[in-house]
């Protein structure tokens, strides 16, 4: 087993691996750019490395940076995370080259699997679905509309080594194309540093359904579920289950199958997702495979028991998998929200900055993975991913329950986040009832909302003025304090604006100052 | 819409006879667009509250910064408060509004609004980001919800879109600038 792993990347992902690190036994490295140095993952790591500017291309992005960070810690393996350099096959070679092993698939079948237009041309002479669309990637928009309309409109524009709806338009006819074309082709570059762009054949509101595989490096593939994955806004990923209320016993087996062929096909090993579009005669299509470890990984890990993270550097130690696929048993449910900073208020616009005030759900059936804390400035260079908060129990009522109890205690300030959204999601009659496709948020998002209780506006009144008193009451009393600041934003606050309730009610709020442990003898 | 800051209690606790210090505090709340009179009253050492004339029997707790407990009729409340360069914001429950609290005594503490143009739309940008894109050039006719320009933060590029039908009166940011939350990119008219 390794003893030391460097983790390249950043935010609640990398929180997540350093994690595991430290329950296998193993240090951790965390690397961070100028952006990120009071960063979570900083903070918890073992060591830490700087590369550089916060600019991910001069950063997180930076194949040279991030090996020489490795070198000099001394790690043994590198877990590039999701997103960054996690599908990029250069940076596989590189790590393989300079003795480090990269935690996920060879160089090779990333390759292979990586980049969609070759992952496709490959599976379609293996005999799996696809669907129709160009077979290499389009050097212009002119070639685009000359693929697209021979398979016809409307057509979806792809990344060809994307992922996280990065690079991806829906395009409806031949007068949008051009512009959706500039637009995919620079976001793709932005994003992956590839810019390279092909279409498909739109569904219509199709099911994206995809199924977590793993596999050792001896050649033992196993399949270990689907994950249910047709929320999207922007063909971003919102909210995932597993198991898909749409997906039964028999689906799931031959849906499994497949992406074990295509794993084998592909040569792959460590664990790596197979994405499939499903129509609504529960016809399935290969639309690519994911060489890396997911976002939503945590549904398939509390369903099936199994610790992903934990599997993946195990088959890079070149242990065997520990388990056959008939030990692979689905238990629950569960469901994860992407909680993102970004305003629902303002369609959805990113929304950095300081976190000011930070409560995190917890209690039965509820897991977070958070890379944010309380007076951290979430940094406007990155992905505005800031946690997943994943609901499970015996069935996908409770673990819907549970969600929407989570959801309210869950309270980010100070930026905006989608957590209103997930109400709203879960509190819809479709939803609990299952019947969702990628279509389905926008619509979901396009029906009138019912105002807030009007009666609860006059308990802000009060709340309102009772604040403003104790913001007056605290610079007063920070003010006439011996060596107290005059900041009554933070430590003012709770060494002097102490408020003690009592229950009599002919006099109700009752303030006593200075009282409690957090006294002016401080 | 900036919380005013009240005056301090010191200020005006006037000394009445057997009862000890006496502050009121008067507040004009402003709930999204409902205003209320807001009284609170010290007395012995506790606070008696009045809302648009009518007493209500408040127990309150600073939980924590930001965060209040109210028990009302014995219902509980948890109010959480958002300071941010757009506002002041108040959380209760699902319910989230944006508050507003003057002191009527204080003049300059009056927030003036309105103060745009008729007819004229500014488009601001919603958040920190880059100017990647101009769409639309000065004196273009432009349609409602028309994308002006594209502002990238967070590796997402986001269309700043036309309030209104008209024309491009003013471009206010270049590509590749700097922007931040507020600022003013295009002018409509």
């Amino acid at each position: 087993m390794f003893k030391k792993i460097l983790i390249a990347n950043r935010g609640e992902i990398a929180v997540r691996i350093l994690r595991a690190c430290r329950e296998l036994g193993i240090r951790s490295a965390a690397v961070y750019s100028e952006a990120d140095r009071a960063a979570s993952h900083v903070l918890n790591a073992d060591e830490a490395y700087p590369i550089g500017p916060a600019l991910a291309t001069e950063s997180y992005l930076n194949i040279p940076k991030i090996l020489h960070a490795a070198k000099l810690s001394g790690a043994e393996a590198i877990h590039p995370g999701y997103g960054f350099l996690s599908e990029n096959a250069q940076f596989a070679q590189a790590c393989a080259d300079a003795r480090i092993k990269f935690i996920g698939p060879s160089p090779s079948a990333m390759e292979n699997l990586g980049s969609k237009t070759r992952a496709r041309g490959q599976m379609e002479k293996a005999g799996i679905a696809v669907l129709p669309g160009s077979a290499r990637g389009l050097p212009s928009p002119n070639e685009a509309a000359a693929v697209a309309a021979k398979i016809g409109y409307p057509v979806m524009l792809k990344a060809a080594a994307g992922g996280g709806g990065k690079g991806m338009r829906l395009v409806q006819d031949a007068r949008q194309l051009g512009s959706a074309f500039e637009t995919a082709q620079s976001e793709a570059l932005r994003a992956f540093g590839d810019g390279e762009i092909y279409l498909e054949k739109a569904i219509l509101n199709p099911r994206h359904i995809e199924m977590q595989v793993v596999a050792d490096e001896q050649g033992n593939t196993l399949y270990l579920g689907e994950r249910e994955c047709s929320l999207q806004r922007r063909h971003q990923k919102v909210l995932e289950e597993a198991p898909s209320p749409q997906v039964d016993d028999d689906l799931r087996r031959r849906m499994g199958e497949v992406a074990v062929r295509v794993a084998q096909t592909g040569g792959y090993a460590n664990a790596g997702t197979v994405e499939f579009l499903v129509d609504q005669d529960r016809n399935f299509y290969f639309l690519e495979m994911n060489t890396r470890l997911q976002v939503e990984h945590p549904v398939t890990e509390v369903v099936t028991g199994l610790d992903l993270v934990h599997l993946q550097i195990r088959i890079a130690a070149q242990e065997k998998l520990p388990l056959r696929q008939e030990d692979v048993r689905l238990r629950g449910h569960a469901i994860e929200c992407r909680i993102y900073a970004e305003d629902p208020e303002n369609n959805y616009f990113p929304s950095p900055g300081k976190v000011t005030l930070l409560v995190e759900p917890s209690g039965p059936g509820i897991r977070l993975d958070s890379g944010i804390y309380e007076d951290w400035t979430v940094p406007s260079e990155y992905d505005p991913l800031l946690a997943k908060l994943i609901g499970y129990g015996s069935d996908r009522g409770q673990a819907v329950a549970r969600l929407e109890r989570a959801l309210g205690e869950y309270f980010v300030g100070g930026i905006k986040t989608n957590i209103s959204l997930f109400r709203r999601i879960l509190a819809a009659a479709d939803f609990r009832a299952g019947r969702v496709d990628t279509g389905y948020l926008e619509r979901l998002l396009g029906e009138a909302r019912s105002n807030p209780d009007p009666g609860q506006a006059s308990i802000a009144a009060i709340a309102a003025g009772l604040f403003a008193v104790l913001d007056s009451r605290a610079s007063a009393s920070a003010n006439g304090s011996a060596g107290a600041t005059a900041d009554h934003s933070s430590s003012g606050w709770k060494r002097v604006a102490r408020f003690e309730g009592v229950s009599r009610t002919d006099l109700g709020l009752m303030a006593r100052r200075g009282s409690g442990p957090s006294s002016h003898s401080q | 819409m900036e919380a005013a800051h009240p005056v301090i209690p010191s200020d005006r606790e006037p000394e009445i006879a057997g009862h000890g210090p006496i502050a009121s505090m008067l507040y004009e709340v402003t709930i999204d667009d409902q205003t209320y009179q807001l009284e609170l009253v010290r007395s012995e050492g506790g606070w008696r509250c009045r809302l648009d004339g009518k007493d209500i029997p408040v127990d309150g707790v600073l939980a924590r910064r930001d965060v209040l407990s109210l028990l009302i009729d014995r219902k509980a409340y948890e109010i959480k408060r958002e300071r941010t360069p757009t506002g002041l914001y108040l959380s209760l429950g699902s319910a989230r509004y944006a508050a507003e609290v003057r002191d009527p005594r204080s003049l300059g503490s009056r927030k003036l609004r309105g103060g745009e143009d008729e007819g004229l739309k500014k488009l601001i940008a919603p958040m920190p980001g880059k100017v990647v894109r101009v769409l639309l050039r000065e004196n273009a006719a432009v349609e409602l919800g028309q994308g002006v320009l594209v502002v990238e933060a967070m590796k997402m590029q986001n269309e700043v879109q036309s309030p209104k039908k008209g024309v491009v009166q003013k471009i206010l940011a270049d590509v590749g600038a700097a922007v931040n939350a507020g600022d003013v990119l295009a002018i409509v008219e």
